[in-house]
């Protein structure tokens, strides 16, 4: 059970003069269960990846297996892939369009041709979920807060009941309050639920406490694929393609570099106190 | 000299249902006087719905204050025998990239400030040739903005603001679409103009890594001011901070869970060379 | 499919025709097109290919551009030929139950085809080797002796250049809600006619209020610019003549009265 890629080729615009190799070569296994960080910069071909994931894009080359199937096989179901691999896209607000949040939320399950009953009993779970109380059910999406609206397209998708849940940086454009929300929220929802969850973002520090597992991409490639601390210990890799390791990171390095013998490993701010406090006692002593 | 200053400053915004009834009245700017002196980087910082940016937006007359009163280098933005000259003092950039760029190519957009003020062409080019070296888009001048990078297109933005040859540039959340570099690009070429052009900048942020080099922060919360000093001063009240759901640098976070284990340290650290030399690892 | 529409399309290179202004490319066409309908004889329309042809090889842009914008309207071609095949009274040639293709019927749809070729072909070459822009100033030029009716030139021109800077940015919009709606099952792709206006809504709603929202934004931020219409306001590229443009203009001229001339010697 798991989503594998094997020798993933995708090129935009092939045969044509702006053809782009988007991506390249990728072979990855995801488990079920896990919490993963994907993490780039704008063009690194995060975005690409996951719309692999649910079959819309198809790739130039190689396979993908769904729980075992190639979902590039004659006859595979796309419609029943789409509906167990969630994808919320960024600022995913920018696809409500109901008279009413709860009806907005409901047009995914529809969509699966459930019926009534089960379809408003999986919105409301849904929304529920999210934390979107039940007085506001019947409130137009488009006078919600941004957070609010970025809460109510994602149960937009959880509705759906996806094995695996996608979210395109969440995150983006809003405030710390905000940010802290949804992150939280997504946290919550994989103790929960136990889903597999796929969280792309830029922000090494966004993912870097919550999730099991990080993969960096660049250029079209996985460059770097592990827990959050082995991956964080290629700190100039990383500075190469411009992103960054977490600040605490930084700071045990420099305090490493001079003299301090502290476990550079750290990181979070806890952990990173936790290990400064711990290297001062024994210089003391 | 203040070239922005605002006396209890106050807006509000009329909610109404269907049927057009009042329903309620949200108090976005609430009795707000400040003073911004010429060349000075200041940042106003606070989260969403904190009223930042509806008091942007009376500093170059896109809205004109419910009570009290504003003046941009002297001028009373409610005299719209001056509302131009304005708005061509304190220049306003905004958050959404795509939806302030008005020209197809790069110069184009650029110029079309000048243009509408009505500067001689062989003045525009100069205009936004200089302007566009002071961002570092010069190269790009003949390309497509829909080609650019969020940072490029901003930087593009802010060139577009500079050709208006303003006193005041006011930013409001620049780089809340960006990724990081394009955060980082923006934010060196802010302030690259306040540095090098002595322009007076005001930047309105939710990001507080940005609000390091200012000289002077005004924090907002409900339509008020609710913290003023400079950086350190700022960020030496870690929880007061916390209570109004701002992040607070790493750095600073750090030095106060340090704290709380028994480390003295000295209040509002907020760069890593100043933690480490604190800890007494000087380079 | 968009893609495939050649008009409107600009094509970077240096040339000639590129660096005319577009005053007189708009002008150039539009006489051309003129020329086209004033002739109906083998030579006319020689004259008209030969001067297309040295047009097209002063422009550099490669020809087979324009033939592929020309698939684009190979159905209308088709349905006037069709037409002017079947209805054209005349001698008959053949007769398939009611209808008969006549002699008269046969020269009109070759003759028509060749038109709307010529004309298509003809002003294309002015699309591409423009840029919009270039293009909606040289209009909002030529057409502001309308001002003193009160025709709102500048606004007009405005709303153009404002409408080809955001069209890239609304596709990619689509494209992007599309895929969004698709991942939450929607289905744009079966069903009848009605089904699928349905399934838009989830689409159209999301790109209107977007749209609004782009066009609120951007008004806000043309003011701020101190944007107030067009009185008062100068030109970082004013279009001046050159010599080339003069020259130019003499020899569309003195094409447009050759083949003006060439029709009437072959008609008397």
């Amino acid at each position: 059970m798991s989503i594998v890629f094997e020798n993933i080729n995708y090129i935009y615009n092939a045969g044509m003069p702006m053809e782009r190799k988007a991506l390249k070569n990728i072979c990855l296994e995801i488990p079920m269960g896990q919490f993963v960080g994907l993490i780039g910069h704008t063009g690194s071909g995060k975005s690409t990846l996951i719309q692999h994931m649910n079959g819309l894009l198809k790739a130039t080359s190689g396979a993908l297996y769904f729980q075992g199937k190639n979902i590039y096989e004659k006859g595979y179901d796309f419609k029943s892939l789409r509906s167990k691999v969630g994808l919320v896209f960024q600022y995913p607000e920018h696809q409500l369009f109901e008279v009413d949040v709860f009806s907005d939320v409901c047009f995914g399950p529809k969509n699966l041709g459930l019926g009534q009953e089960e379809v408003e009993h999986r919105a409301k779970e849904a929304l529920r979920l999210v934390g979107i109380e039940d007085h506001m059910f019947f409130q137009s999406p488009f006078e919600l807060s941004g957070g609010q609206k970025r809460r109510v397209a994602i149960a937009g998708v959880l509705a759906m009941e996806p094995d695996v849940l996608i979210l395109d940086e969440p995150t983006a454009g809003l405030d710390p309050k905000g940010r802290g929300e949804i992150l939280d929220l997504i946290k919550q929802l994989q103790i929960k639920t136990g889903k597999t969850i796929i969280l792309v973002s830029h922000s090494m520090e966004d993912v870097a406490e919550y999730v099991d597992r990080i993969i960096v991409m660049n250029q079209g490639g996985v460059m770097l694929d592990g827990t959050p601390r082995e991956v964080f210990t290629h700190t100039e890799e990383l500075e190469e393609v411009g992103l960054a390791a977490p600040e605490v990171t930084y700071i045990l390095r420099d305090l490493k570099k001079r003299g301090l013998d502290v476990d550079t490993g750290a990181i979070t701010i806890p952990e990173a106190a936790e290990a400064i406090a711990e290297a001062l006692c024994c210089e003391i002593l | 000299m203040n070239i922005i200053e605002t006396k209890d400053l106050t807006y509000e915004y009329v909610r109404r249902d269907d049927q057009g009834n009042i329903e309620g009245i949200v108090k976005a700017v609430d009795d707000v006087s400040l003073r911004v002196e010429q060349g000075q980087f200041v940042a106003i910082l606070g989260h969403n719905g904190s009223g930042k940016s509806t008091l942007a937006k009376h500093l170059n007359a896109i809205l004109k204050p419910g009570e009290g009163t504003v003046w941009v280098d002297g001028m009373d933005t409610t005299d719209d025998s001056h509302l131009w000259d304005v708005r061509q003092r304190a220049g306003m950039v905004f958050q959404n990239p795509d939806n302030q760029i008005i020209g197809q190519v790069v110069e184009e957009d650029v110029g079309f400030g000048p243009e509408n003020m009505g500067v001689p062409t062989k003045e525009i080019w100069e205009r936004v040739e200089e302007s566009l070296r002071a961002v570092g888009m010069y190269l790009y001048r003949k390309d497509s903005p829909n080609q650019l990078s969020g940072g490029q297109k901003q930087r593009v933005s802010i060139a577009g603001v500079l050709a208006m040859h303003p006193k005041c540039i006011v930013l409001d959340e620049p780089t809340a679409m960006l990724d990081p570099s394009g955060r980082k690009e923006v934010i060196s070429a802010i302030r690259g103009l306040n540095d090098v052009e002595g322009v007076t900048v005001i930047l309105i942020t939710h990001y507080m890594e940005e609000i390091i080099y200012a000289d002077k922060v005004f924090v907002m919360d409900d339509g008020k001011i609710a913290m003023e000093g400079t950086p350190k001063e700022i960020f030496s009240q870690v929880e007061k901070l916390q209570a109004l759901r701002l992040d607070v640098p790493q750095v600073t976070l750090l030095a106060e869970a340090l704290k709380k284990k028994g480390i003295a340290l000295p209040d509002g650290i907020i760069t890593r060379e100043e933690l480490t030399t604190a800890l007494g690892f000087e380079k | 499919m968009l893609r495939d529409i050649i008009i409107g399309q600009y094509y970077q290179t240096e040339s000639v025709i590129h660096k005319l202004d577009p005053r007189v490319k708009l002008g150039g066409t539009l006489l051309y097109i003129i020329s086209l309908f004033c002739f109906n004889n083998f030579i006319g329309y020689a004259l008209a290919v030969l001067f297309l042809g040295i047009v097209i090889r002063l422009s550099h842009v490669p020809f087979k551009l324009m033939v592929r914008g020309m698939k684009a309207i190979v159905f209308l071609l088709l349905i006037t030929a069709a037409f002017n095949l079947f209805l054209t009274p005349g001698e008959p040639i053949v007769s398939v139950w009611k209808l008969s293709i006549t002699k008269e019927g046969v020269a009109l749809a070759v003759t028509m085809a060749v038109r709307l070729s010529l004309l298509i072909i003809g002003s294309s070459i002015m699309t591409l080797t423009t840029t919009p822009n270039n293009l909606t100033d040289g209009m909002e030029k030529m057409m502001s002796p309308l001002k003193v009716f009160r025709i709102p030139v500048h606004e007009v021109a405005m709303m153009m250049s404002i409408a080809l800077r955001f069209i890239p940015i609304l596709l990619e919009e689509t494209d992007k809600i599309m895929k969004a709606q698709i991942a939450r099952g929607a289905d744009f792709e079966s069903g009848n006619i009605f089904a699928r206006a349905k399934a838009l809504v989830p689409l159209l709603i999301p790109l209107f209020v977007s749209a609004f929202r782009r066009a609120n934004d951007l008004a806000m931020a043309m003011e701020a610019r101190c944007y107030r219409g067009g009185d008062g306001r100068t030109k970082m590229k004013p279009l001046v003549y050159a010599r080339r443009d003069v020259l130019a203009y003499v020899c569309i001229v003195g094409y447009l009265v050759v083949s003006i001339v060439a029709g009437r010697i072959a008609l008397g």
